[in-house]
């Protein structure tokens, strides 16, 4: 038998080696060092890798900050709005075209291009558009809903939208009684009404793309399936919520996690919309992330947050890979 | 990976070998009348040195919030540029001065004549153990109050050489019942408001206790400090509906088409009046902020030299030109402030800035927090912050609080 040469003999660990080195340096070290930081006394421009005492004083400073804890509230808050928004019309429009209308591919194109935009560039167009002086509000004049509204003896409509700093459902009542200690909390939890036009912008971008995942699955579902059901005596609306929808779990599932983790790491929209919002009432972690490394020099606190960020993210990705590796070995 | 280091090393070395008679200047001038004053410095510096090629690396954004981000980056990367645009006092030292990113420019100083042409009291605020780092270009003054004089006339409202605060809430009201709107404000960037609770802290608590503020012997929840609070607290009820939408030049464009009466704010906003045909003295008027007659509130901008720059010796040309009078008359005329040095021609500049001289020359000059020179940058953003939430909340007790613990935090409070 003649011996391989080594080079050969290892071929596949040699192939995967440039990837893994660049991939424990870029990656996993750059994460290993911002915990590092997180942990220091770093707050200025000046280096000081001296740990900080205690050690976690800087996450314990973190979430006592009101805007901390706005940024979290507004990620949870955004995070179902949008989700429930963007699969809820996605599902919608993907079913209407699925039914063969005319102009299909028309359509289909019409709602996937907001996808190809960049968020920078939705968020300029729907600032404007939600300018409580210049935007949608002059339709209401407009159209003569608030002559109508003032002929009732009631106020005009001109909602403030992004600059509108009312939160509403605040729910701190019901936390202090569940939980005593709750005096914690430094802001009201609720819904910040600026946070809306942010998640129908966001909406807007990526319905599409949703859509487009739920074409390819409704694609997937063969006609002697929907003829089945037709000929047991199912309706219309039965075909759907009983047999297709459920049939379309995998790609539900898999929209949700992409479109979680574009809003955990949302920053440019809202960056480019309304930026920190007044009160904070559209703050998010990136944003926050942004301006404490970058503004405030606070490099330790801006880590820190930004650790949270990571297994935030890690809480919601890692148990679906986890998943689908079982699902591809068995 | 040595293959990779070597790769790096020549790609760089080929890009450095190319950069023999250039100068890199950061500044985050953009706008019109700004990069126009800047380009004159340029100009000036072309016209003497023709085969210097001269790279402006301008990053839009007020007040340098979109340029130091990236400024900061490349001084850690130790990739800086030669010059780059700072203000005076806490940002210069602790950002730059500190950490060794610049360096001395005493010699410049000496053979200038410079100790004799700047005041002594700034070249103190840019020096760092009797050796300054920075050759400033311009003064702005941040507490002005301007005011739209055609809303006031149509009022029977008339403004003497200064106002009251008591006075300015009692024309607040009686525009109000006309239902006009008495305070003007552009605060989509938070900075704009806190120019206006800066400006009602000095007038509030006075220059010295001002000062005190930033070495720790007034405390922010000072009984008068608490004062000031409320005071801008009741000027906050009197702003435009749309403030938080609009960024602070709006604010003035509000002003400029009598939508507003009343506008707070840095001089920068004369180029913005200027600009719009918008005449002093005819179409507007102004008085110091209410309370702060015969102080300046400072706000610089100069360059420095970089540690190790990448070509020294062009950018000591580039500084000492900075400083001449000529370019700094020309430059400031520009850009709507007055001269860093002492004898420019006072002669060249308008009613106003001929003002905002006699105020500098004659009266005390603090620091602004706002724009970084009185705290350090962790204090300005926890300021910005603590601002952001007192605006929608108005707890004047969760605000001197946050404000007392992180002045501790940051390391000058008590």
């Amino acid at each position: 038998m003649i011996k391989q040469h080594w080079l050969v003999q290892h071929k596949g660990a040699l192939i995967l080696l440039p990837s893994l080195i660049l991939t424990t340096i870029f990656i996993y070290g750059f994460i290993g060092s911002s915990f590092f930081f997180s942990l220091t006394n770093w707050r200025t421009l000046a280096i000081d890798l001296s740990l900080r005492d205690p050690l976690w004083q800087t996450y314990a400073d973190m979430f006592t900050m009101p805007r901390f804890q706005a940024d979290l509230r507004n990620t949870f808050v955004f995070t179902l709005l949008f989700i429930g928004l963007a699969t809820g019309i996605g599902l919608g429009l993907a079913i209407l075209l699925d039914r063969q209308i005319s102009q299909k591919g028309w359509f289909r194109n019409t709602f996937l291009f907001p996808y190809a935009l960049s968020f920078i560039v939705t968020g300029v167009v729907w600032r404007w558009i939600f300018n409580p002086e210049t935007g949608i509000n002059l339709f209401f004049n407009f159209l003569g809903i608030n002559r109508a509204l003032e002929a009732a003896g009631m106020d005009p409509l001109s909602p403030g939208w992004t600059t509108d700093p009312t939160i509403v459902f605040s729910v701190n009542q019901l936390l202090y009684h569940l939980w005593p200690d709750g005096r914690v909390l430094q802001i009201e939890w609720g819904i910040p009404v600026a946070l809306i036009p942010i998640a129908i912008a966001a909406t807007w971008q990526l319905s599409g793309f949703v859509m487009a995942m739920y074409l390819g699955g409704l694609g997937g579902i063969s006609s002697q399936i929907r003829d089945a059901a037709q000929i047991d005596g199912a309706g219309e609306i039965r075909l759907y919520s009983s047999v297709i929808i459920p049939m379309l779990n995998p790609i539900t599932i898999s929209t949700i996690i992409i479109l979680l983790h574009v809003s955990l790491k949302i920053f440019d929209l809202v960056f480019a919309m309304s930026g920190v919002g007044p009160g904070f009432a559209t703050d998010v972690p990136a944003i926050f992330v942004f301006e404490m490394m970058f503004k405030a020099a606070r490099y330790n606190l801006g880590s820190a947050a930004s650790i949270v960020m990571l297994v935030a993210s890690s809480v919601v990705i890692v148990p679906y890979l986890i998943h689908t590796f079982k699902t591809r070995e068995s | 990976m040595r293959i990779f280091l070597i790769a790096f090393i020549l790609l760089f070395s080929a890009c450095q070998s190319e950069t023999n008679k250039q100068i890199e200047v950061f500044s985050w001038w953009t706008s019109g009348s700004e990069a126009a004053a800047l380009e004159s410095v340029i100009n000036a510096y072309q016209s003497r040195y023709p085969d210097v090629e001269v790279i402006n690396a301008s990053i839009a954004g007020g007040g340098g919030s979109a340029a130091r981000p990236v400024l900061q980056t490349r001084l850690i990367g130790g990739n800086p540029p030669d010059t780059w645009q700072t203000h005076h006092g806490a940002e210069l030292m602790g950002q730059y001065i500190n950490p060794g990113f610049t360096s001395s420019l005493k010699d410049l100083y000496e053979s200038e004549g410079w100790y004799d042409l700047f005041s002594p009291s700034l070249i103190d605020m840019i020096s760092k153990d009797g050796h300054p780092h920075l050759v400033v270009l311009n003064l702005h003054r941040s507490n002005t109050l301007w005011f739209n004089k055609h809303v006031l006339s149509e009022h029977q409202i008339s403004i003497g050489e200064s106002l009251s605060i008591e006075e300015l809430f009692q024309i607040a009201e009686q525009l109000e019942n006309a239902e006009v709107t008495p305070m003007c404000m552009g605060d989509s960037g938070i900075w704009a408001t806190g120019i206006m609770f800066e400006n009602t802290l000095l007038g509030t608590i006075g220059a010295d206790r001002y000062k005190g503020l930033w070495n720790g012997t007034t405390t922010f929840n000072d009984p008068d400090v608490m004062e000031a609070i409320r005071v801008y607290s009741q000027l906050l009820d009197y702003l435009n509906d749309d403030h938080a939408a609009l960024s602070w030049d709006q604010g003035a464009d509000k002003l400029v088409q009598g939508k507003c009466t009343f506008y707070s704010m840095g001089d920068w906003a004369y180029g913005e009046f200027i600009r719009d045909g918008f005449k002093e003295n005819i179409d507007f008027g102004w008085v110091a902020h209410p309370g702060t007659d015969g102080i300046h509130l400072m706000v610089t901008d100069g360059f420095t030299l970089a540690h190790n720059a990448p070509h020294r010796q062009e950018t000591m040309d580039m500084l000492q030109i900075m400083g001449e009078r000529e370019v700094q008359e020309d430059f400031n005329l520009l850009k709507g402030s007055i001269c860093a040095r002492n004898d420019c021609d006072r002669s060249r500049f308008g009613p106003y800035l001929q003002w905002a001289i006699d105020q500098y020359e004659y009266g005390v000059s603090v620091p602004t927090v706002i724009h970084g020179s009185a705290a350090p940058a962790d204090f300005q953003q926890a300021l910005n912050d603590a601002l952001t939430d007192f605006v929608v909340r108005r707890d004047k007790d969760v605000f001197a609080e946050t404000l007392v613990r992180e002045a501790r935090a940051s390391g000058f409070g008590p």
